[in-house]
């Protein structure tokens, strides 16, 4: 396929779990384009469908409990996205993850280097030595000092940054097209978050990938984002450019999470919260979402669920106010 | 890893030594003595005083424990009271009739019970795991020596296919005439050790599953076969663990389906010497089994550090 196409693209995308006591609709009709080179961030609150929607965009979530809908083009090849097997040729190799916590995310039984040897020798038609050979090479692109003794090592000698860092090397050891971190900062500390926060941007660049980043952090997102997709309840409910986003949200959700962020908070003024809580996914409001707690609520807010509408700039809202009424939503 | 064994090793001179004074003392507090069995009550009081003044029984007890010790530390288990013989000689046939039956059973019991418990696993509440898990149930739950008493009914009396009973001409089986003495009390001896293995692998298997690794291999897009080895050798070291206490259980010997086949075994042994007070006979034997008890933990021990490097330190 054409190097000008996107490198993934998502459309109408749900997943459901079956469960005896209902099911639940955790991720609804998302669509969005990748493109090559480019950092998409997924912005959302827990139980927002982010980390679901990246699971299954890799063919993660367990098939005998899970409805997934809708289609996955990768490389311009349409895929239903329930295909698991045919995601499974490409995952690892064009298609790579990391992980939110990665002690639990690494095999603890295996050094580091088997795991990241055995990936290479999956798909790649090399001995054992030269996956080894490649595997040191990896740790030292992730800036592990003495790579050839941390190879041999179990994740539990490592520190949490670098067992990320490590996770990281494991991800890209095929060289893929496109990477989904789910979290990778989270579980870190502080520091050691803008340290691999700017690693991936650095390899990202040096290696031309296309990242999906997912994280409930406004700063982590601002740091590495080109684009930002907002989701609430399972569906986007805003996408655009990361400066537009940041400087002049087009949905009262997305105003209301950068309205609560601790990072620009002075001490005296009290931080903004959004009131209430993200509502059952098996007990959706017939309307827009948010609207149980949104203080910009109209009586129409309450009927129907408004579409993801494009504004005159590009900039996607599914705020009815804001694309209507040409509300500010801040 | 050499200087965890070897750690490991040096920990098990202690616990031998606690085990053989807690075998002493155990022993110590059975009523009566082997005077009380070899003689009548009615003998004259010298009779009794110098048949225990010859097996040192007169001694105090902590002089009886230092002595017996002595021998120990030379080989010599002492002379059985009742038979007059080298307890060592009974002791070992004993546990070698012991071995010919606890070996095979232990090899069945533990790759059925780790097969059908991972199977279980991968079937999580479809047919395999339902079925699989009621066998597993109903291995660990039927009393054993009835279950003996049924195959012997079933495949000695009526299908008249197997021996009822005894070891044939004994020792280890060359011809198969031998190996079908041994074939319904291996059956029966491996039910327990199959049903609870199959138990636990099928929980440790499960457990790992559910750990957030497995996803990372998915995503590195190993094959089946590959995930498999991470998630068994996640699973090992819980169920080496069990299968060396069954190990164990099954060397000690089993009374019941000992007395069911006619099989001269260590339980059998060990039960005899109790009902003639055959106290050499009796501490001897339960000195040996936990050796051997305690060896197989060390052998188990330093193989789950081997498989799981957390575990060495």
């Amino acid at each position: 396929m054409s190097e000008q196409g996107p490198a993934l693209s998502v459309h109408d995308l749900s997943v459901r779990f079956t469960a005896r006591e209902g099911d639940v609709t955790a991720v609804n009709g998302v669509s969005f384009d990748l493109a090559r080179g480019e950092v998409l961030g997924i912005l959302g609150e827990s139980g927002s469908g982010k980390s679901v929607t990246l699971r299954a965009l890799i063919g993660l979530l367990p098939p005998r409990r899970t409805v997934i809908g809708g289609t996955i083009a990768f490389d311009g090849r349409d895929m239903a996205a329930d295909q698991t097997t045919r995601l499974a040729e490409l995952r690892g190799r064009k298609i790579a993850m990391i992980f939110q916590e990665p002690m639990l995310a690494l095999d603890p039984v295996f050094t580091i280097g088997d795991q990241i040897a055995e990936a290479i020798v999956r798909h790649e038609a090399v001995s054992w030595a030269a996956a080894w050979a490649r595997a040191q090479e990896l740790l030292e692109l992730v800036q592990i000092p003495s790579a050839a003794r941390r190879l041999r090592n179990y994740p539990h000698e490592m520190s949490g940054g670098m067992r990320q860092r490590a996770m990281i090397a494991l991800a890209l050891s095929c060289r893929p097209e496109v990477l989904l971190a789910d979290e990778p900062t989270t579980a870190l500390d502080v520091t050691v978050q803008i340290q691999i926060v700017l690693l991936l941007r650095a390899l990202q660049r040096e290696l031309g990938m296309a990242v999906i980043f997912v994280t409930h952090d406004v700063g982590v997102a601002v740091e590495i984002a080109d684009r930002l997709a907002v989701m609430y309840s399972g569906r986007i409910v805003e996408a655009g450019t990361t400066a537009e986003v940041i400087a002049a949200p087009k949905h009262p959700y997305t105003a209301g999470l950068l309205g609560s962020s601790v990072r620009h908070a002075r001490k005296g003024v009290p931080l903004r919260t959004i009131p209430g809580l993200p509502p059952d996914l098996r007990r959706l409001p017939p309307g827009c979402s948010f609207a149980p707690r949104c203080g910009h609520m109209a009586m129409a807010c309450q009927q129907t669920m408004p579409a993801l509408t494009a504004l005159p700039d590009g900039h996607l809202s599914r705020c009815r106010r804001v694309v209507e009424e040409g509300l500010d939503p801040r | 890893m050499w200087a965890f064994a070897l750690r490991r090793l040096l920990h098990t001179i202690p616990i031998l030594f606690g085990v053989s004074l807690i075998v002493f003392l155990l022993v110590q507090l059975m009523p009566g003595d082997a005077a009380d069995i070899l003689i009548p009550p009615e003998a004259p009081p010298d009779v009794r005083a110098a048949l225990r003044a010859a097996f040192g029984l007169d001694q105090p007890v902590y002089v009886q424990y230092a002595l017996w010790l002595r021998r120990l530390m030379v080989g010599d288990l002492g002379v059985s009271i009742f038979t007059n013989q080298p307890v060592a000689s009974e002791l070992f046939s004993a546990l070698g009739n012991t071995l010919l039956l606890a070996l095979p059973a232990a090899l069945l019991g533990f790759s059925l019970g780790v097969a059908l418990g991972m199977l279980a696993a991968f079937n999580r509440g479809r047919w395999p795991d339902r079925l699989f898990s009621a066998i597993a149930i109903a291995g660990v739950s039927l009393p054993h020596y009835w279950v003996g008493i049924v195959l012997v009914a079933v495949f000695a009396v009526i299908l008249n296919w197997l021996p009822a009973q005894g070891m044939g001409a004994g020792g280890v089986p060359t011809s198969w005439a031998q190996i079908q003495h041994l074939i319904l009390p291996v059956a029966t001896l491996s039910l327990i050790p199959m049903g609870v293995v199959s138990r636990l692998v099928r929980a440790n298997v499960l457990e790992t599953l559910s750990q957030e690794f497995v996803a990372t291999l998915h995503a590195k897009g190993l094959r089946p076969a590959r995930v498999l080895l991470h998630v068994t050798r996640n699973a090992a070291p819980a169920a080496l663990a069990l299968m060396g206490l069954q190990l164990g259980y099954l060397i000690g010997g089993s009374i019941l389906v000992e007395t069911v086949f006619n099989w001269p075994g260590s339980g059998g042994l060990m039960n005899l010497a109790i009902f003639r007070r055959d106290v050499p006979v009796l501490s001897a034997t339960i000195l040996v089994l936990a050796a051997i008890f305690v060896m197989i933990n060390l052998l188990v021990d330093i193989l789950q550090a081997v498989i799981d490097p957390r575990i060495r330190r």
